[in-house]
């Protein structure tokens, strides 16, 4: 039998309907790579029994002919989601050993629909990070090293350990969030296939919180295709969520392959940026031909207020962060400093329970709300970001059906290179990608390349509101022009 | 705009973290760099622009004004690290 490991999601869907294998044998086999690769620290929480019960329950629907369409496929879950007695934590020493008594809507969504968890994934701390080192269970290793090299390199964040564990075959997908590029940019990273979903499609009923505005969440996959299939799970309407938008779940999977003939698809000259490094220019260069050579027309457009977007991100997210992470407080859940009274117990409780990253974005959004200071920081950011997305929405008027940018401004950087004398260094990471959170609209990050120290390159698609099915279709042309990348095993 | 080490103190304070004085110039230049980063902000011009309040055009979501959920003490202390009956317990708070 091939390496049950090696199947896409789609094809593992196949075979199991075909009885070729069983999910309990499919499942074994990720338990079995996922202990081997434990020098990657992707998961942060290996749930093996509750793997092996929920595959013997999908094989014992399949076998009843009452397969949900996820049935028996295991996947991996960012643990900033909710998991009913599986210990969430955010991977924040703050939530300590939480054990939530509720599921989040996204994962009783991909249970309802019969796939099996594997165990939890590894993402920096809140979700706060481009690298996964502010996890408080350490970073994670890309399963990419660079050519002749043994160096660990990051993933990316914050789901980087969702993205490592995709790559490097532990899971058939998993679940992620995306508040400013923590879906698409460790997709780059790692090259896996992410969808951030238009802001209110998927629900974020049981996610903890970061930053509410932008937070969204969305899967990580091996191809365009499993992406699809896992979005029509995770997406739908939650009365829970206020935010969520109450309008049909297509079928996503059958946008690909579909015809982008026609399409107009914008290339905006604000995201040339200086000093982009030639590797990146060309690839998105190579993009451009490969959608142009399937029919698609091309159109050069302009986003004028892109350089603003991470300014008035860095404003918005912490502010938001800072109201939202309040509820830490050491009295209902998680981690309790003592201290001689209840203000000295809050204060002890969270220096101890975040980290740098985590102290640093609650002070700066405490600092940006404070009286005297909101309408200089907050309320100007909050203007700015109208400004960001009526940019997007002149250039839909406009007939654009979707924009093609690089998805990040380099490849995958070494464990402890960046940010670390100066933050902003870090943030720079998410450049491409965080203008789509401002404008909450949908945006799914494909695998293009490699550099050239062989490391992955990834090309962002950024579409209109609540058509994801057209980033699949051109996802799909992408993917197929660019093939698909798997990293050399070393772990 | 830039923080001195006394409105470091005073931001830590308002977000109730705790910092050691060792960490104070540390923060300080921190805050400093992501405030000099935003800086760039002002030179945005903001006439008459509406701030967002709501990304995605839609009517706030009301439910019906009716008890739909509930009778979950247990479920709700049930990782409170200090507890009486259902009850949080905290330091004193009144004196």
């Amino acid at each position: 039998m091939t390496d049950l490991t090696s199947l896409t999601l789609a094809e593992a869907r196949k075979g199991l309907a075909a009885k070729t294998f069983t999910s309990l044998e499919l499942t074994d086999a990720h338990l079995s790579a996922m202990e081997a690769a434990r020098v990657l620290n992707a998961f942060v929480l290996e749930t093996p029994d509750q793997a092996r019960a929920m595959a013997r329950e999908a094989d014992g629907k399949i076998a009843k002919g009452d397969a949900g369409p996820l049935a028996g496929i295991p996947l991996g879950i960012k643990d900033l989601f909710a998991t009913k007695g599986v210990r969430t934590t955010a991977c924040s020493k703050i939530l300590g050993n939480f054990v939530p008594t509720y599921e989040s809507t996204i994962t009783s969504q991909l249970w309802r629909d019969g796939a099996v968890m594997l165990g939890k994934l590894n993402n920096d701390e809140f979700a706060m990070g481009s690298s996964n080192e502010t996890s408080c269970f350490g970073p994670v290793g890309n399963p990419w090293r660079r050519e002749g090299s043994n160096t660990t390199l990051v993933p990316g964040g914050s789901s980087g350990g969702s993205a490592s564990a995709v790559a490097a075959l532990l899971c058939m997908g998993a679940t992620a969030t995306d508040t400013g590029g923590s879906i698409r940019q460790p997709a780059a990273f790692t090259a896996t296939v992410g969808i951030k979903p238009t802001y209110g499609r998927c629900s974020r009923w049981g996610i903890v919180a970061f930053a509410s505005s932008l937070d969204q969440a969305g899967p990580i996959a091996r191809s365009v295709r499993d992406a699809a299939i896992l979005m029509r799970s995770m997406a739908g309407h939650d009365p829970k969520d206020t935010t969520s938008v109450d309008i049909p779940v297509p079928d996503y999977e059958a946008a690909i392959g579909k015809s982008v003939k026609g399409m107009k698809i914008g290339i905006p000259k604000e995201y040339r940026l200086d000093g982009m490094p030639a590797e990146i220019e060309k690839l998105w260069e190579e993009g451009a031909a490969w959608l142009k050579a399937a029919g698609a027309e091309l159109v050069e457009v302009s986003l004028p207020h892109t350089k603003y977007a991470l300014p008035a991100y860095y404003i918005v997210a912490p502010a938001e962060a800072s109201s939202n992470l309040a509820r830490y407080d050491g009295v209902r859940y998680g981690l309790r400093e003592q201290g001689k009274s209840i203000i000295e117990q809050y204060e002890n409780t969270r220096a101890e329970g975040f980290g740098a990253e985590v102290r640093r974005r609650v002070m700066i959004g405490t600092y940006v709300l404070s009286a005297g200071y909101y309408d200089a920081y907050y309320l100007r950011a909050q203007k700015v970001r109208t400004l960001i997305k009526k940019d997007f929405e002149d250039c839909f008027a406009k007939g654009v059906n979707a924009i093609l940018t690089p998805a990040t401004p380099s490849a995958a950087f070494g464990i402890g290179e960046k940010g670390g004398a100066d933050p902003v260094e870090m943030y720079l990471n998410d450049i491409f990608t965080v203008t789509v959170n401002m404008a909450g609209l949908p945006g799914i990050g494909v695998p293009a390349g490699k550099d050239a120290q062989g490391l992955p390159l990834g090309l962002q698609l950024i579409g209109r509101p609540f058509d994801e099915e057209t980033l699949f279709s051109l996802g799909e042309v992408v993917e197929q022009a660019a093939g698909r990348f798997t990293p050399a095993r070393w772990w | 705009m830039s923080v001195d080490a006394v409105t470091v103190r005073r931001i830590a304070h308002l977000a109730r973290i705790a910092v050691r004085d060792d960490e104070v110039s540390h923060l300080q230049g921190e805050l400093n760099a992501m405030l000099a980063f935003v800086e760039q902000l002002s030179e945005v011009n903001v006439e008459g622009v509406e701030p967002m309040t709501s990304v995605t055009p839609m009517e706030m979501k009301k439910r019906q004004d009716v008890v739909n959920d509930g009778e979950i003490a247990d479920d709700i202390v049930a990782n409170a690290p200090a507890t009486e009956g259902h009850f949080f317990l905290v330091p004193k708070v009144v004196e």
